[in-house]
């Protein structure tokens, strides 16, 4: 029998899951459920999306009210449910590729509603359900099945593209510091708008292979290695600052919520009959 | 007071990637045939990392208490 | 809306109206010509009654809302036209997979591509059938009339939450721009379906089984505490992805089924002048306006012809088309295409008699006098 969090919050009679040995994700899917239970949010009220791709598989062994849905479109369907019953705590579950490419529109407006959905996105870096192709978050440079001789695209900085769109809550985190995970995604649970939450997992099936970037571990200590909190990092000095990544809370606003502001549209209308 | 009570390894779930082992402060785990296995359980200082870091659920603290 | 009364109304409003009496709370959708007068509508109609509305990024973004709406409980519809519809597939396809009750208006235009926006066309029919991939069955209602889009609205609504299934409602843009008086019902006079909700308890519900007595599973909203899962893979009883191959024959085998095997329920058509005709013209929506003029005019010539016009264009009237093909000389299919539906017409009926078509594609209307001269030239309606 696995812990009394997995028990609780997993559909345990679908473990283990088809994550490979090594995968990152499943790290940040118990740090999620930790939020949630720290949070005591009750899970009738909870409602999980997900689009395509490796990491979107979570929402299927979770005990919530889940969505698999199609490529790209989690936001999209969260939308939907979220302005349909606004008493759920709608959370996001998505990948680079799911969130960035294909569904990057619907992750800039819904950024932009600021509507009270939870984002959180596995970002490892690469197609990993395809087989490694490279994806928006793929470092210039790096291989992947479709970059044969090195990736010549210009990686996304998902965290500065939310907040540019209208995240109220944006941070970003790794799979080598898990506590700051279940932190942040409580903090954007918490949040009252569009939050957004990236996670840097590990792929040693792909990415760590076709990189030449070694074993779970070996990634998993590369990530502690490169990440640097905020506050650190803007005492670095301008070139200890190369090729680290920042992690930590990066960004707070203040600005209406998007249910909220339709509710008061209906509200309007009342005792007009 | 919260007290160990064991380190539990779900052996089904272990997939044996060694990021708990490599992880563990205090050298309590190792791989043995595929599967993470309690080395010596009299070191571990139950800070619960391994199960922070555990992507497949396979090993937990349970608590008297 | 004032019931028992005569209103003036826009085939676009008269889908609204007949929308929100339905029980439609949610729409999502994206401005494009010439359905945009029903997003605007809902708009302002929505959230007067407490329902919401909300303009999406994109076309794909509207269906997908629409589906996660409808997961949460509420009546669900968009309004688009091709270009919108072509993109609407991936959604379609899943509000089929996942069984997800949903309403989508197709205000058609001329095509390919964005083709002729302000001008009409029936070129959508096909695609209404096996736009989205993979095998499954549809429905797909057609009215010709703003009155009927008044009744065909409601029904589309009732189909979608009776079937499980989304429901395309294909439309002229002549009938969707043009007003029509119309006698607005009496709500008690209306009936309204609502989805079956589950009669057990959370631990017994199996979210994809079909209880006996039942069409469709039954189906609880997000946050009724029964905790279940959607997905657009091929899913067990339980909701969860399976790749068993027994477990996928018989999930699509089911999806096509519900549907095929309840015709007669979903089958709606109309037959004018028929008793005695040995010539038949098949046409919908606005072209079987035109074609009722032009049975008027043959008949006066002596010509014993008649109109069977399908409301429901998906599934196909299969038996009553069968039945009419064995007793005529020939069909004649009248559309606004280069002959979808008479592709189907002919497969049915071809057997038994001569099938002929006709149709324009240059953004204007079948006139009535082009399909009494095509009949007098053809004298049998032959194909052209």
């Amino acid at each position: 029998m696995p812990s009394q969090l997995i028990e609780k919050y997993f559909r345990t009679n679908s473990l283990p899951h088809i994550w490979c040995p090594g995968c990152g994700n499943g790290i940040v899917l118990r740090a999620i459920v930790k939020a949630i239970d720290n949070i005591g949010i009750d899970q009738n009220n909870v409602c999980v999306v997900s689009g395509i791709g490796c990491s979107s598989r979570a929402s299927g062994y979770l005990d919530f009210n889940t969505v698999h849905t199609t490529h790209g479109r989690a936001l999209a369907f969260a939308t939907g449910i979220k302005l349909a019953n606004p008493n759920l705590h709608v959370i996001v579950i998505t990948g680079d590729g799911d969130c960035a490419a294909i569904g990057g529109n619907h992750l800039i407006h819904a950024a932009r509603r600021n509507i009270d959905i939870t984002t959180i996105v596995f970002n490892n870096n690469i197609y990993g359900m395809t087989g490694g192709q490279y994806s928006p978050t793929t470092p210039t440079g790096d291989k992947g099945t479709t970059a044969p001789y090195g990736n010549i695209d210009a990686n996304f900085d998902l965290c500065e593209l939310a907040k540019a769109a209208g995240a109220t809550y944006v941070s970003r985190s790794t799979v080598y510091g898990a506590n700051m995970i279940i932190k942040q995604v409580e903090a954007g649970i918490k949040n009252r708008g569009f939050s957004f939450i990236e996670t840097l997992t590990t792929c040693p099936t792909y990415y760590g292979r076709k990189n030449k970037k070694g074993d779970p571990v070996d990634l998993i200590r590369h990530l502690k290695e490169i990440s640097v909190n905020k506050t650190e990092y803007e005492k670095l000095p301008e070139e200890k600052r190369m090729g680290k990544i920042v992690i930590g809370e990066l960004y707070r606003g203040e600005r209406p919520e998007y249910t909220d502001e339709y509710i008061k549209i209906i509200e309007s209308f009342k005792g007009e009959i | 007071m919260k007290t160990l009570e064991k380190l539990n390894v779900e052996e089904n779930l272990c997939k044996g990637c060694g990021i708990c082992v490599a992880f563990c402060p205090k050298n309590v785990l190792e791989i043995k045939s595929g599967k993470v296995h309690i080395k010596n359980l009299e070191d571990c200082i139950e800070c619960g990392l391994c199960e922070l870091r555990c992507p497949d659920y396979a090993i937990y603290l349970v608590f008297r208490g | 809306m004032p019931e028992g009364r005569i209103k003036l109304m826009q085939g676009n409003e008269a889908c609204v109206e007949a929308a929100i009496i339905a029980g439609m709370e949610f729409f999502a959708g994206y401005p494009i010509t010439p359905s945009t007068e029903i997003a605007e509508l809902s708009a302002a109609k929505l959230p007067r009654i407490g329902g919401k509305f909300i303009q999406m990024e994109d076309e794909i973004g509207s269906i997908s809302a629409v589906i996660g709406a409808s997961l949460a409980g509420k009546k669900s519809m968009t309004a688009t036209s091709g270009p919108g519809f072509s993109l609407k597939q991936e959604g379609i396809g899943y509000a089929i997979m996942a069984e997800v009750p949903c309403v989508i208006v197709n205000v058609q235009r001329g095509g390919p591509s964005t083709g002729m926006p302000t001008s009409p066309a029936q070129g959508d029919i096909m695609q209404a059938r096996w736009g989205t991939h993979g095998d499954h069955s549809i429905i797909a209602l057609y009215p010709s009339t703003v009155r009927e889009i008044f009744d065909t609205t409601i029904r589309a609504f009732n189909l979608a939450e009776k079937y499980r299934t989304p429901v395309i409602l294909l439309m002229d843009e002549v009938i969707g721009h043009m007003r029509e008086k119309i006698l607005v019902p009496n709500k008690n006079d209306i009936k309204i379906y609502n989805r079956k909700k589950p009669t057990s308890g959370p631990k017994d519900y199996r979210p994809y089984q079909v209880k006996e007595g039942d069409i469709v599973p039954q189906m609880a909203s997000f946050g009724e505490g029964y905790r279940f899962h959607v997905t657009g893979l091929v899913h067990n009883e339980m909701g969860f992805p399976s790749n068993d191959n027994k477990v996928a024959q018989n999930l699509i085998n089911r999806l096509i089924n519900k549907i095929e095997n309840n015709i007669e329920d979903i089958v709606e058509y109309e037959e004018y002048r028929l008793e005695d005709a040995e010539e038949i013209i098949v046409a919908y929506g606005v072209t079987a306006r035109s074609a009722k003029s032009a049975i008027d005019i043959l008949r006066d010539e002596g010509l014993k012809i008649g109109l069977f016009r399908p409301i429901t264009i998906w599934p196909v009237a299969q038996r009553q088309l069968e039945e009419i093909a064995k007793k005529v000389n020939s069909i004649l299919v009248v559309e606004m295409n280069m002959g979808q539906y008479a592709l189907e017409i002919d497969r049915i009926a071809g057997k038994y008699t001569r099938v002929g078509k006709y149709g324009r594609v240059d953004g204007e209307l079948v006139t009535p006098e082009e399909i009494v001269s095509f009949v007098r030239e053809g004298k049998d309606c032959q194909a052209n």
